[in-house]
C-alpha cells in the first residue's frame, strides 16, 4: 500500500514534469543577474543591455569579439573628421508592423537624455553628437564636435525604439539642448508592462513577472538570421548553485555564469555541455604611486610604491599560471597589459610578466628596501570569480619575497565605496573594456585624473604618466582604424613600462546548457538567446 | 482605555526609533551610485546620477524628505527599479505570504501529530527519534537543508522543480501558484524548507503541552469515567495544549513572513525575501528602508494586537497597569 502511495506520487509528478518539459523549440534560460528594467535607455548595465537586444536593434551591431557589424545600419562611413553618414536598412519592420526609418533613430537619440531617474545614463554615448541630419528616410548625417572615432561603437548601445511609442506636437527635429516637436516620450514603466516594447529585433515581448520570469516569442519577420526558438523564458536565479541546480534538474535548458568550483563536475556530466570564452574583462592590482604616506603601508615613511623597480617587483613576484591552475580552474589567461587578446588595440608584444622571486628580491634591496615593508591589499569578495581567493595568493607571493602583506577583503558595495575614500594602497578590481577595445581600460583606469577630460574616473591609485595620456588623447583623436590600433597599442607598452598598474589575468566565461545545445562564447559575457543554437 | 493609549504610544515610539536606527545603519553603508553606475561613466555623470538620487544633501536632510515622505505613506522610490517601495514591496508580498502560510500550515499538520505522540511516550522509542529528529530540524542551517532537498528532490530524483514559481492563476486578482498543479509541485520544497524550523518548534511545545496536561485531575477524571482513550486525547486533552501552540505559532508568523529571507533566496522564489536580498546587494536604499519599517510596523502591530487580546481576556493586566 505505502509503495503503490509512493509509486502514484512518483506517477503523478512524472506526468507535471512532462506536462513542462521543452518541446524542441522551447528554451528556458536561467540568467545570474535580472535586469532592473525593460527599458532599453533605462540603466546602462550588462544584465540590462543583454536583455534589451532580443527585443531592440541597435544602429550597430557587436559581434561575438565586440567588433563592429552593419545591424539597422547597413553600412557607415566617415566623410571628415567630424561628420559620418549612416544608411539605413530598407525594408525593416517594427513588431506592430509599421516600417523603419530615420525618424525613429532620431527619436531614440532623442530620448535617452530623458529617461526620468535612470540610475546610469546612456548619454554617455551620446553626448559627442552634435547635430543629426536626416537626408532621406534612410540616410542619416551624424555632426560631431570633435573627432569622434568611437561613434559607431557608442551607438552600437543605443537601442532603437519605434517613434510611434511617443507623442508629437510637431515635426521632429534633433537638437543638443532637447529635440523640438515631441510631446511625451514612452515611461519607463510602458517598457515593463510591455506597451511600448515595440522593437525590430529577432524576439517579440511576451510576458514580465518581475523576480520570475521574462517571456518572449519569435519574431517570425526578423531582418536577419531567425532564431531557432519558438518562445524564450528567462529565469533570474542569483544564487550560484541553485542555478547550478536547475540546470542539473532540467527545470532550465541553459544557464549562465555557472561557478567555477563546480566546472569540472559539469564537465565530466555527459548530459552537460560546458563552452567558455575570453572575456573583455582584464583583473588587476592598481597600487598607488601618490606621495607618502600612503594609507595601508607600514614600516617605511615613504611610499615604496611611487618607485617604479618596487611596482615591477611586485608583479613579478606573482606566479600567474599557479593562479590559474590552482584557482581559477584555468578559467583564466594570464595578462601582461589591461586589453584582452584579440580585441582592438591589444598589443602582441606585452607578454605577461614571468614569475621571478629572486629577481622581485634583488629590485626590491635596490630601491632600498631590503627587508621589504608591510601592505594591506583591499578586494571585493564577491564581484569577481574568486576574487577573494585570487588576493590572498597575490599576498603570499608578496610576503614570500619580504613585502607582508594582509588582505582586507569585503562585499562589493564596501569595497568600492572604500576605493573611491583612496583608503587603499593596493587593491585588486576588474576591468570588463565595454566598447570592446583598448582606450575603454587605458582612459578609465590609468590616465591622469582629468575629470573635464572624463579621464582616470576609475584610477584610484594617483598614477599619471603623462607620456601615455598624450598617446592616449591622440589615439581618440584618430578616425583611421589602423592608424589608431597602433597608437592604443604604443599606449598600452607605455603603461607597463613602468609598471602603471600590474595585470593579473583575463577572465573566461563560462555557461554550462544542456548536451543538446551549443553556444558560441562571447567577447561581452552576454547571453543572448538567438545565438543559442541546437547542437548538431 | 488609559491601557490601550499607553500602549498604542509605545508602539509609536518604536516606529519613531527603528526609523531613525535604521535609515542612519542602511545610509552607513557604501555608495548605492558605485554600485548603479556603469564604470564607463565620467565624473561628470556620476555627479548628475548622485544628484538626481538626492544623495549629495547631508544626512539630516534626507532623513527628513524621507520622514516627511513616510507621514504621508511614501516609503522612498526605489533607486534600481524607479517604483515607489511600497508598491515594489507588495507586488511581491503574496508570494512570501502564499509561502509563510504554505510552512505554518505544514508545520501544524505534522509537528501537532508528532509532538502529541512524543509527549504520551516519552521514553518509547517513537517519542526519542521524534525529539532527536527535531533537534535536527532545529539545528540544520536553512540553506543547506535547502539544497540538499534541491540535489534529492529535484537533481537526483527528478520528482519535483528545483527553483521558481511555475505557472500561477488569478484569485481576487493576486496570483498564487497553488492553485495550480505545476505552481503547486514549485511550492513543495521551498515550503518544506521553510517549515522544518517551526516543525520542530511545535513538535516540542505540543510535547511539552500534552506532557503537563496529561497529568492533570481532569485528564485523570476523564479515563475514570470510562471514556475511550482516543476521546480522551483528541477532545480533553488536545484543547488544552493547544492554548500554547496557537499563541506562540501567531507570533512566530510575522518571522515566517519577514524572515523567508534564506529560503526565497535558495529557491529563486519571487518573494519579498528575495528582493530584499537583491536590494542589499545593489545597496538600494530606500527599498532596504520600507522593508525594514513594514516588518516593524508588522510586529508592533501583532504585539499590540497580543497584549489588546490578554488584557481582554485577563483583568489582572488591566488593572495593574492603571495602578
Amino acid at each position: 500500500m505505502r509503495n503503490g502511495l509512493i509509486g502514484t506520487t512518483a506517477l503523478m509528478f512524472g506526468l507535471l514534469a512532462s506536462v513542462g518539459a521543452a518541446s524542441a523549440a522551447d528554451l528556458k534560460i536561467g540568467l545570474s543577474a535580472e535586469p532592473s528594467a525593460l527599458d532599453p535607455h533605462y540603466h546602462n548595465l550588462v544584465p540590462n543591455n543583454a536583455m534589451f537586444t532580443h527585443v531592440f536593434d541597435t544602429l550597430v551591431d557587436q559581434d561575438e569579439n565586440q567588433r563592429m557589424k552593419p545591424g539597422l545600419a547597413s553600412s557607415w562611413k566617415a566623410i571628415d573628421d567630424t561628420t559620418w553618414e549612416f544608411k539605413l536598412r530598407e525594408g525593416v519592420k517594427f513588431h506592430d508592423g509599421t516600417p523603419f526609418t530615420a525618424k525613429d533613430v532620431v527619436f531614440s537619440l532623442c530620448r535617452v537624455p530623458k529617461v526620468p531617474n535612470s540610475p546610469s545614463a546612456f548619454t554617455i554615448y551620446t553626448k559627442g553628437i552634435e547635430d543629426l541630419e536626416v537626408k532621406d528616410d534612410h540616410t542619416i548625417v551624424f555632426k560631431t564636435a570633435a573627432p569622434y572615432p568611437l561613434l559607431p561603437t557608442d551607438l552600437s548601445t543605443i537601442a532603437i525604439i519605434s517613434a510611434e511609442t511617443g507623442k508629437f506636437s510637431g515635426p521632429l527635429v534633433f537638437k543638443k539642448s532637447g529635440c523640438e516637436g515631441v510631446a511625451d516620450y514612452p515611461a519607463t514603466e510602458d517598457f515593463n508592462s510591455g506597451k511600448a516594447m515595440n522593437g525590430t529585433g529577432p524576439f517579440i515581448f511576451k510576458e514580465f513577472v518581475k523576480g520570475d520570469r521574462i517571456v518572449l516569442a519569435k519574431n517570425p519577420n526578423y531582418w536577419g538570421a531567425k532564431a531557432p526558438w519558438d518562445t524564450v523564458t528567462f529565469k533570474p536565479i542569483p544564487s550560484d548553485g541553485p542555478r547550478v541546480a536547475a540546470l542539473l534538474a532540467g527545470d532550465v535548458d541553459f544557464i549562465e555564469n555557472p561557478p567555477s568550483q563546480d566546472l569540472p563536475r559539469l564537465r565530466k556530466d555527459k548530459n552537460i555541455r560546458v563552452v567558455d570564452g575570453l572575456s573583455n574583462r582584464v583583473i588587476y592590482v592598481a597600487l598607488d604611486s601618490g606621495p607618502a604616506p600612503s594609507p595601508g603601508i607600514k614600516g617605511t615613511d615613504k611610499n615604496p610604491l611611487a618607485d617604479a623597480r618596487v611596482r615591477k617587483a611586485l608583479s613579478i613576484a606573482i606566479d600567474r599560471k599557479a593562479i590559474d591552475q590552482r584557482i581559477m580552474n584555468t578559467q583564466a589567461e594570464p595578462a601582461g597589459q589591461i586589453i584582452s587578446t584579440g580585441l582592438f588595440g591589444n598589443n602582441p608584444d606585452l607578454k605577461p610578466d614571468a614569475f621571478d622571486p629572486k629577481k622581485a628580491k634583488a629590485l626590491l634591496a635596490e630601491a632600498g628596501y631590503p627587508n621589504g615593508f608591510e601592505i594591506t591589499l583591499g578586494s571585493p569578495n564577491d564581484r569577481y570569480m574568486n576574487d577573494e581567493k585570487v588576493a590572498q595568493a597575490i599576498a603570499q607571493y608578496w610576503t614570500r619575497v619580504g613585502v607582508k602583506t594582509s588582505v582586507d577583503a569585503v562585499t562589493k558595495s564596501v569595497f568600492f565605496s572604500n576605493r573611491g575614500k583612496k583608503i587603499y594602497s593596493a587593491y585588486l578590481a576588474g576591468w570588463g573594456a565595454g566598447t570592446g577595445e583598448a582606450s575603454s581600460p587605458l582612459k578609465s583606469l590609468v590616465a591622469c585624473r582629468k575629470p573635464d577630460k572624463g579621464f582616470g574616473t576609475t584610477n584610484y591609485s594617483n598614477y599619471c604618466n603623462e607620456q601615455m595620456d598624450a598617446t592616449l588623447t591622440q589615439a581618440l583623436a584618430t578616425i583611421d582604424d589602423a592608424k589608431r590600433e597602433k597608437l592604443l597599442q604604443k599606449a598600452l607598452a607605455e603603461v607597463q613600462a613602468d609598471t602603471g598598474i600590474i595585470p593579473i589575468h583575463f577572465e573566461k566565461t563560462p555557461w554550462a546548457m544542456k548536451k543538446s545545445l551549443t553556444y558560441t562564447p562571447r567577447v561581452d559575457q552576454q547571453t543572448m538567446a538567438q545565438e543559442i543554437k541546437p547542437a548538431k | 482605555m488609559g491601557y490601550v493609549i499607553n500602549r498604542l504610544l509605545q508602539g509609536l515610539m518604536v516606529i519613531a526609533a527603528m526609523a531613525v536606527l535604521v535609515f542612519i545603519g542602511v545610509y552607513a553603508i557604501g555608495n548605492p551610485v558605485d554600485m548603479l553606475i556603469s564604470p564607463e561613466a565620467d565624473q561628470a555623470e556620476i555627479t548628475a546620477t548622485i544628484a538626481r538620487m538626492g544623495l549629495d544633501k547631508p544626512l539630516w536632510e534626507q532623513f527628513l524628505t524621507f520622514v516627511s515622505g513616510a507621514l504621508h505613506g511614501d516609503l522612498g522610490t526605489s533607486f534600481i527599479y524607479n517604483e515607489p517601495a511600497v508598491r515594489l514591496i507588495l507586488e511581491r508580498f503574496p508570494a512570501t505570504l502564499e509561502l509563510a502560510l504554505a510552512a505554518v500550515l505544514m508545520a501544524i499538520v505534522v509537528g501537532i501529530p508528532l509532538g502529541v505522540i512524543a509527549g504520551l511516550k516519552p521514553n518509547g522509542i517513537a517519542g526519542r527519534s521524534i525529539m532527536t529528529i527535531s533537534i535536527l530540524g532545529f539545528s540544520l542551517p536553512t540553506f543547506w537543508v535547502g539544497m540538499m532537498l534541491m540535489m534529492v528532490f529535484a537533481v537526483n530524483l527528478g520528482l519535483l522543480p528545483s527553483t521558481g514559481r511555475g505557472e500561477t492563476a488569478s484569485l481576487f486578482g493576486i496570483e498564487w501558484s497553488f492553485l495550480t498543479g505545476d505552481g503547486l509541485a514549485h511550492l513543495i520544497l521551498p515550503a518544506v524548507n521553510l517549515a522544518l524550523f517551526k516543525t520542530s518548534l511545535v513538535i516540542r511545545l505540543a510535547r511539552a503541552g500534552t506532557r503537563e496536561v496529561i497529568s492533570q485531575d481532569y485528564i485523570k477524571f476523564a479515563r475514570a469515567k470510562g471514556l475511550s482513550e482516543p476521546r480522551v486525547i483528541l477532545v480533553h486533552m488536545m484543547k488544552n495544549m493547544m492554548i500554547p501552540v496557537v499563541t506562540v505559532l501567531g507570533l512566530e508568523f510575522g518571522s515566517v513572513v519577514a524572515f523567508a529571507v534564506v529560503t526565497e533566496t535558495v529557491f529563486s522564489w519571487p518573494g519579498i525575501g528575495k528582493l530584499l536580498i537583491s536590494s542589499i546587494v545593489h545597496l538600494d536604499r530606500p527599498v532596504i528602508v520600507a522593508y525594514l519599517m513594514l516588518t516593524v510596523m508588522l510586529f508592533v502591530t501583532i504585539n499590540f494586537t497580543v497584549d489588546l487580546i490578554y488584557a481582554l481576556l485577563d483583568p489582572r493586566v488591566r488593572r495593574k497597569e492603571s495602578a
